[in-house]
């Protein structure tokens, strides 16, 4: 089976066809690949304007969300994503699931296959947990987070709030504060951005910033520094991440300390670029790694990043699990009528480039 | 008899490599002559063995049966029946069975069963604490005298460097080895793989090669101390080797092995597959080049596969919930051949010294092929094209990451006490 999706190339007038199966890692993924995920979310963040959000374009789709690990914001986002786009949903939980029952994941995902929805959204605490369960079942799916690993819908909703207010994603200094050891975003926006030319700076405490980051994506420019005086220096775009103050593990620093080293405060800020912006995957500690004046302040983009959550998961959903779409017809978002399915039935021209974009599957 | 006709005898022990033919006289070898000297021979029979080499019987010194208590797993007789399919005439199993093997009714259970349907020999080794909890002694006295070979907590260190030197101070009065999986738990807490750049990119919790080291440290120090033999199981860092070295230097009665899969594979290869799995975890290429150094100028004293079944149930589950351990029997010689003769980093005769005269010196025996010595003969190719299929195996389990691998050179036959216990079809 395939998923495969065209779009016009506007340079070259021609479609050119990805195809598509799962999205587990942005990793994987070229440049091009990423401009046309974040190309194809653009109409969906119109949606988000519109008085009436809800489109038909999966109506009868069902979309399964697992999620074996708490979230509230991704869950919430995914599942608003999925009911603007005309789907229903199936939900899972961790605590309401068999797991605790004894019921392997694979099972679990298994029965959850067999109610037949059309993908299957899943988070869950084990690093590698989407890309196993992908390998084993006939239906799409989407990394919603896993483990430390990644979480690419994060990483492109970064990246179109980057896109949006900057108008540009190339070559821009990025530095990323917090525990990066233990953080999927971090991962996933090295990922994406890395390969549009971003440097970035990583900064935290030592043992939450290890020197292999360094080197988990070749060809990009990565440095550690542990001062986040150096660190935010001429960035055009601070990343903040969550300090996870309720998951006391055995290299967590106190709170005073991190305030103390590492909180972002406004006269910090001034150390970056007077348009630096300031991104916060949430949920935030205010008064711990932010004060409420940068979070707040005109910098900060992290409502937008919420908005732009919706779009670009509308944008996954769609692409993954509306079925065979080509050609260059126009997008389900700019069709102004609710309630007209997704038909696109021009070919795909001879230029059309078929390239897995996910790994862990047979194409 | 058995007449092992046309074969290239390699026996490091007498430094042997010659054409030879071998006579079997039930469970002794009764003589080794030039080709042809023994023919014709009646009520003999004949194993033509051209074109193979004919070696003393391979002992692997590193093994999990899972009897008793994981039967689901493995057992005597599969582990064994797998063990004569991988060349081995003698395994020793280790302890960490269900439960722990800490006292001498097990080891009479283990080598009783192993008598009645093990395909090969079955040296046990005994715990070094009660349930390998690290806290009192085991009877290791009790276990000698019932079999065993050896003493290890393995699946974890002997847990605190006091209950360390005891063990290794009572070993050496009882002339048993001391075996140490060799790993800080405190640094290892919680890690599924090598700590490195793979691992942070893959976001999966890695140990540091030092969690190796600084155990291989305290043990190389207690042996000093206490004048015991020690041997560092399944040494997987550069570190660590450079330790054994050192201490090898000093001349302290330390040793150690190497697996196949560590001179084999590195962590790179790990992509959330449980069958990659295993501890010490895949290592850092500049520790899998460190050990294949070690195998050739001899440093490292022995091949051990570690073979650790893991039924499908247990093992096909998130990278992080799976269980450690791969099985090793089966492709151990043709790794070997593959990795190491291949390509000229060791000789064939190193290699039958890797799986013969060094184990047994770690053990404190003697492997030979010679008159009188016991019938236990290890025939395999160079040249021997195969592919290796997990679903043929006689283990219970698959959990094996070379399946589907192509070889080149394979186990041929295996002889135990005289009988032929494994023949390639």
């Amino acid at each position: 089976m395939g998923f495969r999706v065209g779009f016009t190339n506007p340079e070259v007038k021609e479609v050119v066809t990805y195809r598509f199966r799962d999205l587990l890692a942005l990793e994987p993924l070229s440049a091009a690949e990423l401009t046309f995920l974040l190309d194809q979310s653009k109409p969906f963040q119109e949606i988000q304007r519109h008085p009436l959000k809800k489109l038909a374009t999966l109506r009868g789709k069902t979309v399964a969300l697992a999620f074996f690990e708490t979230s509230t914001r991704t869950r919430i986002s995914f599942n608003t994503a999925a009911s603007r786009l005309g789907a229903d949903t199936m939900n899972l939980q961790a605590e309401a699931s068999s797991l605790k029952k004894g019921e392997t994941l694979l099972d679990t995902a298994f029965n959850l296959n067999a109610m037949k929805p059309d993908c299957l959204v899943m988070r869950h605490s084990a690093s590698g947990a989407a890309d196993y369960v992908a390998g084993r079942l006939d239906i799409p799916v989407i990394n919603a987070g896993d483990g430390t690993h990644e979480h690419p819908s994060q990483g492109l909703l970064d990246a179109l709030t980057i896109r949006d207010r900057k108008g540009t994603i190339e070559n821009l200094n990025v530095t990323i504060l917090g525990d990066l050891s233990h953080s999927r975003v971090a991962r996933s926006n090295i990922h994406l951005l890395g390969k549009f030319g971003c440097r970035f700076t990583l900064c935290g405490p030592a043992m939450w910033v290890p020197r292999e980051l360094e080197n988990i994506a070749p060809g990009t420019a990565i440095r550690s520094v542990y001062k986040i005086e150096e660190a935010v220096e001429d960035a055009d775009v601070i990343i903040m991440l969550r300090v996870q103050t309720e998951r006391q593990h055995e290299a967590s620093i106190s709170a005073n300390d991190y305030i103390l080293g590492y909180q972002l405060n406004a006269e910090r800020l001034k150390r970056a670029k007077p348009d630096a912006l300031v991104l916060h995957p949430g949920p935030m500690n205010r008064g711990i790694e932010i004060t409420p004046e940068v979070a707040d302040g005109p910098q900060s983009c992290v409502l937008e990043q919420v908005t732009n959550g919706v779009a670009v998961r509308m944008a996954i959903l769609y692409l993954l699990t509306a079925g065979e779409v080509e050609g260059g017809a126009a997008h389900p978002a700019t069709q102004a009528v609710p309630g007209t399915p997704a038909t696109h039935n021009r070919r795909a021209t001879d230029r059309s480039t078929e390239q897995p974009i996910s790994k862990g599957k047979d194409s | 008899m058995l007449l092992i006709k046309n074969g290239r005898v390699i026996d490091p022990a007498s430094k042997t490599d010659a054409a030879m033919d071998v006579l079997l006289d039930g469970e002794l070898v009764k003589e080794l002559g030039a080709p042809g000297k023994f023919a014709p021979l009646k009520d003999a029979e004949i194993f033509d063995a051209v074109g193979m080499i004919v070696a003393p019987g391979f002992i692997d010194l590193h093994v999990h049966l899972r009897e008793p208590g994981q039967e689901s797993s493995e057992t005597i007789e599969t582990g064994t029946k797998s063990a004569a399919r991988g060349g081995f005439t003698a395994v020793c199993c280790m302890p960490n069975t269900k439960p722990v093997h800490d006292n001498a009714s097990i080891t009479r259970f283990i080598v009783d069963k192993a008598r009645m349907v093990g395909a090969t020999r079955v040296w046990p080794i005994g715990a070094a604490s009660i349930g390998s909890h690290g806290e009192a002694i085991a009877e290791i006295a009790a276990m000698k005298e019932a079999g065993i070979v050896a003493v290890s907590d393995d699946g974890k260190p002997i847990a605190t460097a006091r209950l360390t030197r005891l063990v290794m101070d009572y070993c050496r009065s009882l002339d048993l080895p001391v075996i140490e999986h060799s790993e800080d738990v405190s640094l290892a807490a919680g890690a599924v793989m090598r700590e490195g750049v793979t691992s942070t990119r893959l976001g999966l919790r890695g140990m540091p090669a030092a969690a190796e080291s600084v155990c291989v440290a305290r043990d190389v120090q207690l042996a000093q101390l206490t004048g015991a033999c020690l041997h560092v199981a399944h040494l997987s860092a550069k570190g660590s080797l450079e330790q054994v070295r050192a201490a090898k230097a000093q001349g302290l009665r330390v040793t150690c092995e190497v697996t196949p899969h560590h001179f084999t594979l590195i962590d790179e290869d790990v992509q959330y597959d449980s069958r990659f799995k295993m501890n010490p975890p895949l290592a850092a290429r500049a520790d899998r080049e460190a050990l294949i150094a070690g195998l050739a100028d001899g440093a490292v004293d022995v091949i051990a596969t570690d073979h650790a079944p893991h039924e499908p149930a247990l093992k096909d589950v998130e990278f992080d919930r799976a269980p450690f351990g791969i099985l090793g029997f089966e492709t151990a010689i043709a790794l070997t051949l593959e990795q190491l003769v291949q390509t000229r980093k060791i000789s064939l005769a190193r290699m039958v010294e890797l799986f013969t005269t060094g184990p047994a010196r770690v053990l404190g025996m003697e492997r030979k092929l010679a008159a009188g010595q016991p019938a236990d003969v290890t025939i395999f190719s160079t040249t021997h094209e195969w592919t290796y299929n997990v679903s043929d195996s006689p283990s219970k389990s698959r959990n094996s990451p070379f399946d589907g691998r192509t070889f080149k050179g394979a186990p041929m036959a295996t002889i135990v006490a005289g009988r032929i216990k494994y023949r390639r079809q």
